[in-house]
């Protein structure tokens, strides 16, 4: 199967929330209460496990010269997924999709998860006790449908697509934003090399990813696994070590 | 440095104080099975007794622990579905599948008194898997986003080795009180409190000096002062099991020095949970990473920032609160 994935091109965000709220609907994902946060129309605040789709406003004035900033996050549905590594389950998935899925059966609420995503997007849900976060409409795709949150979005900023696609799509329309005097365009989450091995799920931004509330480096915490493993063999060993010399160092 | 109205970009840690409490007792069963398994080979039978006893107890109170903090409690053998190096959490499962029974039956064997061969054997297997039980929950925390414990891998398994011997120490001094016989057999376990303290001080103090920004949260707030609790107390705890010969100085010293322990394991957790919640000590590391990487680029991208990067900078920095200003 090919992998398919998400370009969500900022550039053309009308900050509707018609994404939050199809997936929602298609997810029934549950409320997650009325809060005004009180620092721009975004009253959503973050990805967590009750919202899978989050518009974030940027509001960004000098003067009398003001400009909006509107991103919908998602999932990255990361190459290299941290909260797949870590999974002590088997509950975190990866699909013949390239997508990654918590498994509603499996998962039994450990919560490692949570802080090994670097992009703070996974989240256990109140009440329920579970993991949750975008499973790319995991039921839709398999039947050739588009995610909920594409579909609905009314000016094509999220697309949907094969990845390969998408990053040449993605490409194209960086350069022509260029060429008309956006110099600030730049993709995000593209690029294979980066520390997450690139993101399923992927943007163009009009500023620096931080002021989206994204991670400007990301990098998946396994790629030092090894090492960490490395470092405890040894710890464990000069533990051993301590036993031995406590025991042989005298009759008292 | 810029922020989305200074929101945190990782999560917190969803885990309660189940999980720092985890982290104390299966580094005491830990520390108590080693302590049990040489008191068993060099013929010290009261101290055998309260460090099996004790690895009992604590492994107990360890499946206790996260069993109680999964949100779906009831699923917790799905932590033995599949085996995978990757998850510092399901070998960590494993380990505990292994330690457990084993410190099960010497603990009672010692009680029962029959089948001391046996009991030999399952003490020797569980002090040969402690090591690994005292260590890998050092990876555990460090194998995740979290700025000040991921950056901290190479100093937290020696601060967990060193707190695990140190807290068995502490409980083998406080069974020696316990068990009259075992006062003339602590000698072990005053080593075990000055080499444990030493490694434990020492990779703190290491980890504090070397993290520069992500080690800030280790020295602040609640992990600030629950880090330094511990430190007077493991002093205080030290001095007095190598120093104190009386039963009573000899128990309060166990007293402190697995308070130490324990409060170590809070700190540190609380310090983890505190770097999540600035999205400084994402961002700034990252940024720095970055320029590393290539200062030219860097260059390149304030050459080519239109005035809109500036107006971006102006507004962050005027909105933000106080504490939260750029430096």
């Amino acid at each position: 199967m090919e992998r398919m994935g998400f370009f969500t091109d900022t550039s053309v965000c009308i900050g509707c929330k018609a994404c939050e709220v199809a997936c929602k609907e298609w997810n029934a994902v549950p409320a997650d209460g009325l809060n005004l946060l009180g620092m721009s129309f975004d009253n959503t605040g973050q990805l967590d496990a009750n919202t899978w789709r989050h518009v974030a406003f940027v509001e960004q004035s000098s003067g009398d010269d003001l400009r909006w900033l509107m991103s919908s996050d998602v999932c990255k549905h990361c190459t290299h997924a941290a909260c797949l590594d870590v999974c002590p389950t088997g509950s975190l998935v990866r699909t013949q999709f390239g997508t990654v899925v918590v498994q509603e059966d499996i998962c039994n609420g450990c919560g490692y998860c949570v802080p090994a995503c670097p992009y703070g997007v996974i989240d256990q849900r109140p009440g329920d006790g579970r993991a949750w976060k975008c499973t790319l409409c995991y039921d839709r795709i398999g039947d050739g449908l588009m995610p909920a949150c594409a579909t609905a979005c009314p000016t094509e900023s999220i697309q949907y697509g094969p990845l390969d696609e998408l990053r040449e799509r993605a490409a194209r329309r960086v350069e022509r934003l260029h060429a008309s005097g956006v110099s600030e365009a730049r993709l995000y989450g593209h690029d294979p090399a980066d520390g997450v091995g690139g993101d399923g799920a992927f943007f163009l931004l009009l500023d620096e990813p931080e002021v989206y509330g994204l991670p400007p480096d990301p990098v998946v915490t396994t790629r030092d696994l090894p090492k960490m493993w490395r470092r405890a063999g040894i710890a464990a060993l000069a533990m051993a070590a301590a036993v031995v010399a406590s025991f042989a160092g005298g009759a008292r | 440095m810029r922020s989305y109205y200074g929101r945190q970009i990782l999560k917190t840690p969803v885990w309660r104080h189940d999980i720092p409490a985890y982290l104390f007792s299966g580094g005491l069963a830990a520390g108590s099975a080693l302590l049990a398994a040489g008191a068993d080979l060099t013929g010290r039978p009261a101290l055998r007794r309260s460090g099996r006893l004790t690895a009992l107890g604590a492994v107990g109170a360890s499946a206790y622990l996260l069993i109680h903090d999964l949100g779906r409690p009831e699923r917790f053998h799905h932590m033995l579905r599949v085996v995978k190096p990757t998850s510092p959490m399901s070998m960590g499962s494993w380990i505990l599948a292994a330690f457990g029974p084993a410190a099960g039956v010497a603990a009672a064997a010692e009680v029962t008194g029959v089948a001391a061969g046996l009991g030999r054997a399952a003490g020797l297997a569980a002090a040969g898997v402690a090591p690994a039980l005292a260590t890998y929950t050092a990876v555990l925390l460090a194998d995740t986003a979290v700025p000040s414990w991921h950056e901290a891998y190479p100093e937290l398994p020696f601060a967990f080795a060193g707190g695990a011997l140190a807290g068995a120490a502490g409980a083998g001094l406080l069974g020696a009180g316990a068990f009259s016989a075992a006062a003339g057999e602590v000698g072990p376990a005053r080593r075990f409190a000055l080499t444990g303290a030493a490694l434990e001080l020492a990779a703190l103090r290491r980890l504090h000096t070397r993290l520069g920004i992500v080690g800030e949260p280790y020295g602040a707030g609640s992990a600030g002062r629950l880090l330094r609790a511990s430190r007077v107390l493991t002093a205080t705890g030290v001095a007095g099991a190598v120093l104190g010969r009386s039963r009573v100085v000899s128990a309060l010293s166990g007293v402190a020095l697995l308070a130490a322990s324990a409060l170590t394991r809070f700190g540190i957790f609380a310090a983890g949970a505190a770097s999540t919640k600035d999205p400084r000590y994402t961002v700034v590391p990252q940024r720095e990473r970055l320029a590393a990487r290539s200062p030219s680029a860097d260059d390149e991208r304030d050459a080519v920032g239109t005035g809109r990067e500036q107006l971006a900078d102006d507004r962050i920095t005027r909105d933000l609160p106080g504490d939260q200003q750029p430096a």
